[in-house]
């Protein structure tokens, strides 16, 4: 068989800038995974259903699982590992921590970069606008009832922090 | 005995901190210097003899260093383990590849160890396989009918074992009924489908004898003894740790083929070996849960009094036993009573071997198919008698003064009040209220269904199984836990750090739990049944007992007083009458530690461990009422409102109950609407990926009102029920009682699951409406 032609890529991780040679086909998840070590971000499934490998690439969030490495070159990607700064927590992190929105925690990363999503777009959601944002993660645990409330309570207080910035 | 504080309280889980920051450690996460990879070759084949199999154009790929096939490990890896007490069970060999022949479509026939993971998959494809095909037994029923293929040659049929019972005067109960309600019903196979996959690494250290197996198991004890025996290696040369497990349901509480070949692997190429299993393995090659096909009877009075019952099953078991294959459908059977005073019982159990993978415990393991059976045909009887629903379950059950309440099945369910529970879910609901609206919508041709699930089941086993806690008060008055049990999302760091926090006075912040190690817990069984806070927080709760009386003596010993002139409080051993004569446990484990003060008769170091069996299973129950409305012209089911009032006996923490029924039944609505395992009749899997198999989203579905009532269960001194398989049980029968409630206007008296648009419309279309508000 013949030698798979390496390709270089730089992509700018949760602000950082690493570059590799990988082969065209490498998932995107496999290069955070198991070239950078970045295991936060999991693999559910094998079609694109459950969601649990949502990073945020270039402030839009995507299935890392249907996105070749290749194809993130130049980009900006934001990992559920980028979210905390230092010791401070996202709203998220700790609303779902606040709110029970977790068990097993393994569709977890892939649910609060959704959320992050939809937070980003539309600060004040309602809960069936909550409900579809989340629509493409699966979660077997909680039967999303917790994480639907992380959401809303992640929601209200990044509202009143951003009402406290302003003044 | 010491103010509860903790215990009861909504306490926030000690486990998140990492998993919302993403540096939670599933097995996938742990790599290992010098680490390969494993790919398994799947039968694409039902039923069919391996006729060749060519695996060097594999070998040769570069980055490959081995193949290994089915002949080559039969003398070297034993034969898969299953429960075996009962006395008709067959067991076929079940190898950890297959030899000779493919009995189901996802057996695996050969494993690739590589570099990496892509090599490994690659190689796959290059391996040869030439098969040929035998005749497919995909119908359980169909396997049992004289003249059906046999799957497994070293026997005469397909009849995997029996298990009947039967208790009372039968015949007698069916000759004096005004009524015979007779009911057929399909509980269809379900997919587990943690999000989480199965995933195994393994490594082998020579010099120190030490074959570590990284799992994402919830039996890692269990899994422990077993991988020793199929290996040949003395259990203390194996070490097996479940790190962070992302979600069981009780697939993971298995022994599985993998385990077993990637410790043998380990052991024999000296390299650490990795398999992550990809989700199409998942689907077809994890165990299933339910898959019985049965008839129900029962005989009733014409006021709806329950004087006997039939049920006739067929389970679906696959080609091959896994560990607790055999034990799931006689749980059906000893819960067919329900909540009802039956006198005369008669439960008849085949089991079936059929070409497919196997069936296992998932989520109420039998018990979700006992509640469905026994809830669907009170409503028969309802339906039939032209009685309420209410009233009909309410004749039937047993006084709250009648516990332990003994069933025609052997049992004796520990405590219970169903009529609380009713009442309290009908109150909830404003039962009254929806039955109004009902009949006002239906008069508009709109179809409201109201269904009803008064559940009870069985759990935290129980008699011969026990679990092990210790309790280690450490010098620096921190404490440490080690439980038996193996949380995979469960939250006992948590639980179980309330538990002690009360028993020792010790803050929740000061206690850890370790759990999920076999050389750091000695020994477990395991989290499954609904069992690790009922039996294993009880562990913990006597093991913190008696270290708190061990304090006490040392205290006594260095505040010169009797054990019995010392009050505890707060965490303080103080005199009686001179409170500033104290000491806290923190002094005391300082102490303890300083001086190797051992006084009189107590043993040296402030841990105590216990084991703690229980005399009795517990029996969680509750209500469940569930609104929908369907919509004839598309077949949708919406659901409007779902409440659910459930009795776990004690709780420790509301928010952890709370989360447990309500992932419960989002899985038990998963059932009735969504799910469901499809096999053709060629064995070949038509529900291979997340694409097909339906596995409830955020979206269409409810806010679920849950309310309580609490029923201490007196098997043991916290009163825990247990309540992780609850919510499951109960919901699957009330939402399909709802459905079928807003049908009966088309004459609709029964629908198997799960409950399609597309089965909705047929019927609707098939059927003619009833007259508006022609039912009450």
């Amino acid at each position: 068989m013949d030698a798979v032609r390496k390709q270089e890529i730089t992509l700018r991780i949760n602000g950082i800038e690493h570059s590799r040679e990988v082969e065209p086909r490498l998932l995107l998840v496999h290069f955070l995974r198991d070239v950078l070590g970045l295991t936060g971000t999991h693999i559910g499934c094998d079609t694109s259903s459950c969601g649990a490998c949502t990073v945020m690439l270039d402030k839009m969030a995507v299935k890392s699982c249907t996105v070749l490495a290749v194809q993130a070159d130049g980009a900006e990607l934001l990992t559920i590992e980028g979210l905390a700064q230092g010791d401070r927590l996202h709203p998220l992190q700790e609303a779902f921590w606040e709110c029970h929105g977790l068990q097993c925690g393994f569709c977890t990363p892939g649910m609060i970069l959704s959320a992050y999503q939809l937070l980003m777009r539309n600060p004040k959601p309602s809960e069936p606008e909550i409900r579809h944002a989340i629509d493409g993660n699966l979660c077997r645990c909680t039967g999303y009832e917790h994480i639907v409330d992380s959401v809303q309570y992640a929601a209200k207080r990044m509202k009143s922090k951003a009402k406290k910035s302003r003044v | 005995m010491p103010v509860s504080k903790s215990v009861g309280a909504r306490v926030k889980r000690r486990e998140d901190p990492k998993l919302i920051r993403g540096l939670g450690q599933y097995v996938d996460d742990i790599n290992l210097p010098n680490m390969l990879h494993v790919a398994i070759l799947r039968s694409p084949y039902a039923h069919a003899q391996i006729k060749k199999l060519d695996a060097d154009a594999a070998r040769r790929l570069s980055g490959v260093v081995a193949v290994c096939t089915g002949p080559e490990l039969e003398d070297k890896i034993g034969t898969l383990p299953t429960t075996a007490d009962n006395p008709t069970l067959k067991i076929p060999a079940h190898h950890v590849l297959a030899t000779g022949k493919v009995c189901f479509a996802g057996e695996g026939v050969a494993a690739v160890v590589a570099e990496d993971r892509y090599t490994a998959r690659d190689a796959l494809d290059l391996i040869q396989v030439e098969y040929e095909t035998l005749p497919v037994v995909s119908d359980p029923e169909k396997a049992l009918t004289p003249g059906s293929p046999v799957i497994h040659s070293e026997f005469t049929d397909n009849l995997a074992f029996s298990w009947k019972h039967e208790q009372g005067d039968v015949a007698k109960a069916f000759k004096q009924a005004d009524k015979i309600v007779k009911q057929r019903l399909i509980h269809q196979r379900l997919a587990p489908i943690a999000i989480e996959t199965r995933a195994v690494l393994a490594r082998y250290l020579p010099e120190a004898k030490e074959l570590t197996v990284w799992s994402s198991t919830q039996i890692p004890h269990i899994l422990r003894t077993h991988l020793a025996q199929l290996l040949k290696l003395q259990e203390n040369e194996v070490r097996v740790i479940a790190p962070d497990v992302g979600g069981g349901f009780g697939c993971k509480l298995n022994v599985y083929a993998e385990e077993a070949l990637l410790g043998y692997l380990a052991l024999t190429l000296n390299r650490p070996v990795k398999w992550i299993e990809e989700r199409r393995e998942n689907i077809r090659a994890t165990i299933h849960g339910r898959g019985q096909v049965g008839e129900v009877e029962v005989a009733v009075k014409k006021d709806a009094t329950i004087l006997g019952l039939r049920y006739k099953v067929i389970a679906d078991i696959g080609a091959y036993h896994q560990l607790f294959t055999p034990a799931i459908p006689p749980f059906t059977g000893l819960m067919l009573s329900g909540c009802y005073k039956i006198p005369a019982m008669s439960i008849e159990v085949s089991a079936a071997f059929t070409n497919k993978m196997s069936t296992d415990a998932y989520r109420g393991a039998g018990r979700p198919e006992a509640a469905y059976v026994i809830e669907r045909i009170i409503d028969r009887v309802a339906q039939e008698l032209k009685l309420d629903a209410v009233a009909v379950r309410r004749r039937n059950f047993p006084k709250a003064s009648e516990f332990p309440f003994k069933t025609a099945t052997g049992l004796a369910y520990d405590s219970g009040n169903y009529q609380l529970a009713l009442g309290k879910a009908l109150k909830l609901a404003s039962y009254e209220k929806l039955r109004r609206e009902q009949r006002k919508l239906r008069s508009r041709g709109r179809y409201l269904g109201i269904g009803l699930s008064t559940y009870v089941e069985i759990c935290a086993m129980g008699p011969g199984f026990w679990e092990y806690g210790k309790v280690q008060l450490e010098p620096t008055g921190k404490v440490t836990v080690f439980s038996g049990a193996s949380p995979h999302g469960q939250g006992q760091q948590t639980s179980f750090a309330q538990i002690v926090s009360d028993e020792l006075g010790v803050a929740l912040d000061d206690i850890t739990v370790v759990h999920g190690d076999t050389a750091q817990v000695p020994r477990g069984m395991g989290t499954f049944g609904s069992r690790a806070t009922a039996v294993g927080g009880i562990a913990v709760y006597h093991a913190a007992e008696q270290v708190r009386e061990k304090a006490r003596e040392i205290a006594s010993h260095l505040l010169e007083v009797d054990a019995d002139d010392l009050v505890f409080s707060d965490g303080r051993f103080s005199v009686k009458g001179v409170p500033k004569k104290a000491l806290t446990i923190q002094q005391i484990a300082r102490q303890a530690q300083e001086t190797g003060d051992s006084p009189g008769k107590t043993a040296p170091g402030l841990a105590a461990e216990h084991q703690f069996e229980p005399s009795n299973f517990t029996f969680p129950f509750g209500t469940h009422i569930c609104v929908v409305e369907i919509d004839p012209q598309t077949g949708n089911i919406a659901i409007k409102k779902y409440f659910a009032v459930d009795d776990c006996g004690k709780v420790i923490n509301p928010l952890l109950v709370d989360g447990q029924l309500q992932g419960g039944i989002v899985q038990g609505l998963g059932q009735a609407l969504y799910e469901g395992v499809v096999y053709d009749e060629n064995g070949q899997l038509r529900t291979g990926s997340l694409l097909d198999y339906g596995v409830p989203k955020a979206t269409n579905l409810p806010r679920l009102r849950l309310s309580r009532t609490e029923t201490p269960s007196p098997v043991n001194p916290l009163g825990i029920k247990g309540i992780g398989e609850a919510g499951t049980i109960g919901s699957t029968p009330a939402i399909v009682n709802a459905v079928i409630d807003a049908l009966a206007p088309f004459g609709v008296t029964h629908i198997d699951m799960p409950l399609t648009p597309q089965k909705i419309w047929r019927l609707c279309q098939g059927a003619k409406a009833a007259a508006a508000g022609g039912r009450k």
